[in-house]
């Protein structure tokens, strides 16, 4: 990697120290007051002395239960998920060189899915620290259609042309859909009921287990997304451009593939499939503080979290006591900006 | 994706539909003429019949299997659904799809003249209007529509006195339970028909109507979330803390559960402990497939519910 590569698309003539600043005081206060506030909200109405108050035994502190076991847990869950997707989502339009890009496109998130299915459908009952069936056997399905176009991707011995990555991911999208389909066929009718269900996505995870258990895989997928800022940059622009400056394109190709597929596992693992956080966001994000990736890259994990705790609140109290699978909040708020968003483009 | 098998049953109806047009006059088109006629054509199928009992029945739902069998008709079944378990007769009998994928071949092939179909099989009942096969179709609500349809089934399948007994044996045993825990405290209860195994995600219960809501009730128990105009109800993590039950029951359908996997499934209500069923340790997994029908053995699912929430009322 050359020593000095400068940003490009630079409309802003300010340093980009000091705008990545900025940009990170701006989306980090946003995504903390999300995380602060959301708590304080919900269905019912609990009293912060009483979360607080030690001299009332947990046991019997409805209040501290409600704030620990059904909110705190809900809101972090949607800070992960929220940035994990968005991070995917800048990666992969990057990588794919294609705006319509997302933590869906590869089929990584359909491998989970059917990781999920097989493990309601089959009645898989085994857990691992903590971590019951359905989220391990959805993570491993990520991994299984990870190694899938992580396979088609090194079979040439030099790289692969984006295009060639994005119809085998796609393909390999519609041939585990189409598994998926075959699964629910032979479920029963109560097991279609909850396959159903959690195609629909859910952030309710009711403890702190399967978080810490996703929090591995997002750590390494961080690890990965901190190396690339600066070749994405080089990357979304063309391969051959950035090889001419001295990118390790095969390379850093992969740990792009890599983290954000292990993100997007973690993601769909953790809440089931949300659509739309990784596609919407980016492009938000970039109208906001341009194309640069140093930036575009943290403020979308910010403004990720932010934006699904937000999309999280508005599912679990606008029809309380009941509340909406959030996949269709995000759905729903995310299609029109979306539409919106490409037609001002137009 | 989760609408790929319908579409799959859909496509295959569709290709069924056009197999069986085909060979007729008006081939494959489809006009309001064409459905009149055959509604027409159908109708003295469907009503004369009662006074020649069916001799070939083919049951497409558990629920009206059993009623039969109950009935003493069964030995005239020819055919049930993939999911006929009970009695086990039943289970031995031809399986001719479900719900959404019933087998219109092999269910012709089998010769019926009587179908009972569940009234949401549009396109099987379309079908088997077409092949001139008698149908009686079923829906169900509520509690009492088991016994009404049993009355209702009996008199069509000509054993109208066995039915209306059975039916009547039914509605005993159920006010013999109610009568049982009659004048008790009716402990707020949660009755959760489903959940993630092992975690507290994707709790699903029973809502303010159904089969079960109205047993729960049966049984000596006040539904939790009986205000809530749904069979069932997707519950939150908070819900269940806030609408805090006193007893939770909650249904599996395998009717082979072990029983250290009754012990790890109960601790894991232990992460609510304000809940007062965790508190006090009322919660009880019930295990049986009389859970999913709403036939004759819903008398058992009443028993055992009230075995759960009135223990004192049966020693």
């Amino acid at each position: 990697m050359p020593a000095r590569v400068e940003a490009i698309g630079g409309v802003n003539r300010r340093p980009v120290r000091q705008r990545l600043l900025w940009t990170v005081a701006g989306f980090g206060t946003l995504a903390l007051a999300a995380c602060l506030l959301a708590p304080l909200v919900g269905s019912t109405r609990i009293s912060l002395a009483a979360v607080f108050d030690r001299s009332i035994p947990y046991g019997e502190n409805i209040d501290a239960q409600i704030f620990f076991v059904a909110r705190l847990p809900r809101v972090l869950a949607a800070a992960l998920v929220g940035s994990a997707l968005a991070l995917a989502g800048v990666v992969f339009q990057a990588l794919l060189r294609n705006p319509l890009a997302s933590p869906d496109t590869l089929g990584v998130s359909a491998g989970a899915a059917l990781g999920a299915m097989m493990a309601i459908t089959f009645g898989l009952d085994f857990s691992l620290l903590g971590i019951s069936a359905v989220p391990l056997a959805s993570f491993a399905g990520s991994m299984g259609a990870l190694a899938i176009v992580y396979g088609l991707s090194t079979a040439r011995r030099r790289g692969t042309s984006a295009v060639v990555l994005l119809l085998g991911g796609v393909t390999v999208h519609a041939l585990l859909s189409a598994v998926i389909a075959f699964v629910q066929y032979l479920a029963d009718f109560t097991q279609t009921f909850r396959n159903v269900r959690w195609l629909m996505g859910s952030l309710d995870v009711a403890s702190y287990a399967p978080i810490v258990a996703a929090l591995v895989p997002l750590f390494v997928a961080w690890a990965g997304f901190a190396t690339l800022p600066r070749v994405l940059d080089l990357i979304s622009v063309g391969s051959e451009s950035a090889a001419a400056r001295g990118v390790n394109i095969e390379r850093t190709e992969r740990v792009a593939l890599v983290s954000a597929s292990l993100a997007t596992g973690a993601a769909v693992s953790l809440a089931g499939p949300v659509s739309f956080v990784g596609i919407i966001v980016p492009h938000l994000v970039r109208l906001i503080v341009g194309a640069d990736h140093r930036l575009v890259l943290p403020a979308s994990a910010l403004f990720g979290g932010a934006f699904l705790i937000g999309c999280d609140l508005v599912a679990r109290t606008i029809v309380a006591p009941l509340e909406l699978p959030v996949g269709i909040v995000t759905a729903i708020i995310g299609g029109p900006v979306f539409l919106w968003l490409l037609f001002r483009r137009m | 994706m989760a609408a790929v098998p319908k579409n799959v049953a859909a496509i295959a109806v569709a290709v069924l539909i056009a197999a069986f047009t085909a060979g007729s006059p008006e081939g494959l088109r489809y006009d309001d003429t064409l459905a009149r006629r055959s509604a027409l054509v159908a109708q003295p199928f469907r009503a004369a019949p009662t006074d020649v009992p069916p001799r070939r029945i083919i049951s497409l739902i558990p629920a009206t299997t059993e009623m039969l069998f109950a009935m003493g008709a069964g030995d005239r079944v020819a055919g049930a659904s993939n999911y006929d378990r009970y009695p086990p007769e039943a289970a031995r009998l031809p399986k001719l799809g479900g719900l959404l994928d019933p087998d219109i071949e092999r269910v012709i092939a089998l010769k019926p003249d009587l179908v009972i179909v569940y009234d949401t099989q549009v396109d099987l009942k379309k079908q088997l209007e077409r092949a001139r096969i008698p149908i009686f179709p079923y829906v169900h609500r509520g509690l009492a529509d088991i016994t009404q349809t049993m009355r209702a089934l009996g008199a069509r399948v000509g054993a109208k006195a066995a039915a209306d007994a059975a039916a009547t044996r039914i509605e005993q045993q159920l006010a013999a339970v109610g009568a049982r825990v009659a004048g008790r405290a009716r402990p707020k209860t949660l009755l959760v028909f489903g959940r993630e195994q092992g975690t507290l995600r994707h709790v699903n219960a029973s809502g303010g109507y159904g089969f079960l809501h109205d047993v729960l009730e049966i049984a000596g128990g006040a539904d939790v979330l009986g205000d809530l105009r749904k069979q069932s109800v997707d519950m939150s993590t908070e819900m269940i803390l806030t609408r805090a039950p006193e007893v939770i029951i909650e249904l599996h359908y395998s009717g082979e559960m072990k029983p250290e996997a009754f012990e790890a499934e109960r601790r894991v209500w232990d992460a609510m402990p304000s809940v007062p069923a965790v508190k006090t340790g009322r919660i009880y997994l019930l295990d049986g497939q009389e859970f999913v029908v709403p036939g004759p053995r819903i008398v058992v699912a009443a028993e055992r519910f009230a075995r759960a929430l009135h223990p004192e009322a049966f020693r």
